[in-house]
């Protein structure tokens, strides 16, 4: 194992503000491995919505923000791979015409890492003794899977969960339809293609669908609801910390 | 006429939800051509890597566009065929109706081109009196319903064959049949007649070759092949980016187009031509026509930030893929590109504000990316747009037009993520404010505007009482 004592943990703003549970469930998963986790207190949002939606001087103000409050840290640890991205293949790219904050960014976008990349690729674990007794259905959140390149990292880990099935849906890596903002401004589209989402993890016979991002979760969450379902979903650490 | 359209996306999308057919042939158009593309990238014996390798060759071309295109005309010049440097569609169609009235054209029989949907070419033959015929088997099809392509290489993807048997009884006189074979059969019989007919041919053009001065045409249905031999005139229209500086490149390139486009190893047809018929070549046409079009493309060409999008190669692979097409399908983008080269090609031809809804319009999940075979970055691109559209760009002349809903929403979010105080004040307040609204298993059912287009078809998980680090600070007093 590297010889990181210290972890900064960058709280996605759907953990923070509708999914607290989430995030004591990573702080509680990277204590029991000894590691001292730092939670900036003044961090609030990576700037994604934003930037996104193309607003990009609004989005470099909260890049800087967030560069200024992390850098000094030894790594950063996030559980959403679509905030990782951002800070990731998106920092960079808002500094491009600023080589001094181009340089900060790029010291960032270099030590952070997604929850279960950060697990399995930098600590090499994949078995933390966690229990859990349900058949579960992993989703593959698009920028976890596409833009970083981590969907073996998740399941792994799952399968080191004792007593739990995993079984694949179809399609898994296909779009939930979610999209952020695309979720409000085109909500008919949005949900015909969740529907699809939400078929398959019914057909798979799974209880609990698990993913690495609440975005995706939420969408997915809100229209099992909706049909009265009785999937849950759950992200992947309150799954390793049972 | 150029004949770039953006219409009423979010009217024509909501349509084509509720069409149960339509939802059926893109579910499946999806999950068999979609899913084969991507193991087909697989068995490439380079290893799918060579979709970069496709993509540096593509900006190589770019890079020399002007020497290339040069070498290209002169050789087809040193053949006796004549080139036309088109500067957009008007000039582009005008060259083709003076050819077809100096050689006295009164039929044409084409092979599938998107970049004559683009100029609108068959209108334009209509008016002046020469009938066009599509020989391609889907253009066809479409042609004679009077409707336009859905897909940039299935054509007609919103058709079922019932739908097609019940077209071909009306409109070619045969007996009602739903047999695909026997529906080709009455396609072909119906086209041969036009192939005997047709004074000029007009084809597209896949990939010019500068080296050799030819270009090429890409088919399964040997219906190219018969529209530029058979005919005295063939005229070939292509966009000018559609050119490799050598032979080789083609064998990297065709590879890769054929992959994406139907998860081919090699199309069925590949034909070079580079002029007329030799003096002592029995096959081949009496004049060759070559239309160079730029209609838009020299400005996009010295924009840094979406020069990339020439690159394409119009095989389609990012509609086989893409969440959004595959359920709005391809009207909903306008005309004449659709799915996510189109959200990205489309503004670009006919304005970014009319065009917003395209790239707006899509959730940035990156499987166009992945399945475009020459790695084609068509999420930045989106994000381009938005950022141009919202902030304006002097280089590329824009100016700034953000809705003033959105850009009050935007900026009261991002002020409040520059506070924490505020932030969490406003989660508190807004944690308080949410008790009122009516539930369903814990989740709420019913937001007020704007959220309630999310709760249209979906549950929302409540704020909680107190956000995850008010909760953390909470517990580090105790």
């Amino acid at each position: 194992m590297p010889d990181f004592s210290k972890v900064s943990f960058f709280v996605p703003c759907l953990v923070d503000t509708i999914y607290p549970e989430v995030g004591r469930s990573v702080v509680k998963v990277l204590e029991n491995l000894g590691l001292e986790v730092d939670c900036p207190r003044e961090q609030t949002c990576c700037g994604q919505i934003a930037f996104n939606s193309g607003y990009r001087s609004r989005a470099r103000r909260l890049a800087e923000r967030f560069i200024t409050l992390f850098e000094d840290a030894e790594a950063i640890v996030c559980p959403s791979g679509s905030c990782v991205a951002m800070v990731k293949h998106q920092y960079p790219l808002l500094f491009q015409a600023d080589p001094a904050w181009l340089k900060r960014a790029r010291d960032v976008a270099a030590k952070i890492f997604e929850f279960t990349q950060f697990l399995v690729d930098v600590l090499d674990l994949t078995e933390l003794g966690a229990r859990y007794s349900c058949t579960a259905t992993y989703h593959d959140s698009c920028h976890l899977n596409r833009h970083l390149g981590i969907h073996r990292q998740p399941r792994r880990l799952l399968r080191g969960i004792q007593g739990l099935r995993l079984v694949e849906m179809e399609d898994a890596d296909r779009c939930c339809g979610f999209g952020g903002a695309f979720s409000m401004k085109y909500p008919d589209i949005s949900l015909a293609i969740v529907q699809d989402k939400v078929d398959n993890i019914l057909a798979s016979k799974a209880d609990i669908v698990v993913g690495c991002d609440m975005g995706c979760l939420m969408n997915i969450q809100g229209r099992l609801n909706r049909l009265g379902s009785s999937v849950q979903v759950k992200h992947i650490a309150q799954m390793l910390c049972e | 006429m150029t004949n770039i359209e953006i219409g009423a996306y979010r009217d024509v999308a909501l349509k084509s939800l509720q069409n149960q057919t339509l939802q059926q042939a893109l579910s499946c158009v999806q999950g068999r051509i979609g899913k084969a593309a991507s193991y087909a990238y697989q068995q490439l014996p380079e290893g799918p890597g060579l979709r970069q390798v496709g993509h540096e060759l593509r900006m190589q071309a770019l890079l020399e566009l002007d020497v290339l295109l040069q070498e290209l005309a002169d050789q087809v010049r040193s053949r006796g065929g004549k080139v036309f440097f088109a500067a957009d569609g008007d000039a582009a169609i005008r060259y083709c109706l003076e050819t077809a009235a100096k050689n006295r054209v009164k039929q044409v029989v084409k092979g599938k081109s998107m970049v004559t949907e683009e100029i609108g070419l068959n209108e334009a033959l209509l008016n002046a009196g020469i009938e066009p015929t599509e020989t391609d088997l889907g253009e066809f099809i479409i042609q004679l319903a009077g409707e336009r392509p859905s897909h940039i290489i299935a054509p007609a993807i919103h058709k079922t064959r019932q739908e097609v048997g019940r077209l071909f009884a009306d409109k070619l006189g045969i007996p009602y049949t739903e047999d695909p074979a026997a529906l080709t059969r009455a396609a072909r019989s119906a086209l041969r007649e036009k192939f005997f007919a047709a004074d000029m041919g007009i084809t597209g053009c896949n990939l010019a070759c500068a080296e050799t001065g030819h270009i090429t045409t890409l088919s399964n249905e040997g219906n190219i092949r018969m529209s530029t031999s058979m005919p005295r005139v063939h005229l070939a229209i292509m966009g000018m980016e559609r050119i490799t500086a050598k032979l080789e490149d083609h064998a990297v390139l065709f590879r890769l187009l054929s992959r994406g486009a139907a998860a081919q190893s090699l199309a069925t047809y590949i034909s070079y031509a580079g002029g007329p018929a030799g003096p002592d070549e029995i096959d081949g046409p009496e004049e060759f026509h070559l239309v160079i079009l730029d209609n838009g493309r020299s400005r996009i060409l010295a924009d840094p930030e979406f020069r990339e999008i020439l690159c394409c190669v119009r095989c389609g692979a990012c509609l086989n893929v893409c969440p959004v097409y595959g359920k709005i399908g391809g009207y909903a983008y306008g005309h004449p590109y659709a799915g996510p080269v189109g959200a990205v090609l489309n503004p670009l031809l006919a304005g970014l504000e009319k065009g917003k809804d395209l790239f707006f319009g899509e959730t940035l999940c990156g499987a166009c990316r992945d399945a475009c075979p020459v790695d084609i970055d068509l999420p930045r691109m989106l994000l381009a747009h938005r950022a141009r559209l919202i902030e304006g760009d002097a280089r590329a002349n824009c100016r700034a037009k953000a809705g003033a809903m959105e850009k009050i929403a935007l900026q009261g979010w991002s002020k409040l993520a520059e506070h924490r105080k505020l932030y969490e004040a406003a989660h508190n307040t807004a944690a308080l404010g949410q008790r009122a609204l009516p539930r369903k298993t814990g989740l709420i059912r019913r937001m007020p505007p704007p959220f309630s287009a999310w709760t249209k078809g979906r549950d929302l998980q409540p704020l909680a009482p107190r956000t995850f680090l008010q909760d953390l600070q909470k517990k580090d007093r105790r």
